[in-house]
């Protein structure tokens, strides 16, 4: 049965060193959701560039592509898609009543695999930058 | 057992639109990702690739699920994320109307975008 308790206030700041691996999940998932449903807005106005023509379109693309602070940048979406992802199956086995005694394990889990990822993917995200 | 606490109400329509929507961003989100950086690659996308693309049906229909879902599955989660921090009353009735008509406007532009791609004028 579901009930509510009070869970203070995440802007104290001060609170962090007391967090359980639950809060940290709970921040870390909201966090990413943010930064996710910015990027879509700000997604969706770079490629409306194809409304106006097929070279506007490839000029912009192209032309974010070749500066290396765009690079950096998708590397760090791609870590906030990925743990997204990853927390949000956590989420969805523990609304369905799995895994509920290995939350914990598995929010680290999520952590560690998210850093696999990235770091993996990284050569790809930065070739022909430099 | 976990204590538990959400802005949701047990059970309710946005609740299960909320995890439906993510059940299908979960694979939509990591297919998009694949597609466009790793089979190809960020920098070397053109008009006439995402042309190509985009002129397979089913690929156009699940680009626009993909809006529409990721659009819904955000802005509710913004939405929830607000009341879970204390939003009500006319704030929160303002925020629910500016969100919606922010994300309606997202899925119009979106949409406008996905048929320029597809070459459709």
């Amino acid at each position: 049965m579901s009930q509510s308790y009070d869970r203070g206030h995440i802007e104290d700041f001060s609170r962090w060193t007391e967090f359980s691996a639950g809060m940290w999940a709970w921040v870390l998932h909201k966090f990413s959701g943010w930064v996710l449903i910015g990027y879509l807005f700000t997604h969706i106005a770079v490629l409306s560039t194809a409304t106006v023509d097929g070279a506007t379109y490839t000029n912009t693309l192209q032309g974010l592509e070749s500066l290396v602070i765009v690079r950096f940048l998708e590397v760090g979406l791609l870590a906030v898609a990925v743990f997204h992802i990853l927390n949000g199956l956590r989420l969805l086995f523990v609304d369905l009543g799995l895994g509920l005694d290995s939350q914990d394990r598995s929010f680290y889990a999520s952590l560690v695999l998210t850093a696999a990822i990235v770091i993996a993917s990284v050569p790809t995200f930065l070739a022909g930058v430099f | 057992m976990a204590e538990y606490y959400s802005s949701f109400k047990p059970k309710g329509t946005r609740w299960l639109l909320q995890r439906l929507t993510a059940a299908f961003l979960v694979v939509v989100l990591a297919f998009h990702f694949m597609l466009l950086h790793f089979v190809n690659h960020a920098a070397d996308i053109t008009f006439m690739g995402t042309n190509m693309r985009m002129q397979q049906s089913g690929y156009f229909l699940t680009m626009v699920l993909f809006l529409i879902t990721a659009t819904f599955h955000g802005v509710n989660g913004v939405y929830n994320a607000l009341v879970n921090q204390g939003l009500s009353g006319v704030p929160k009735t303002a925020v629910k109307f500016g969100l919606t008509a922010g994300g309606l406007v997202l899925i119009a532009q979106g949409i406008r975008v996905a048929l320029a791609m597809a070459g459709v004028s």
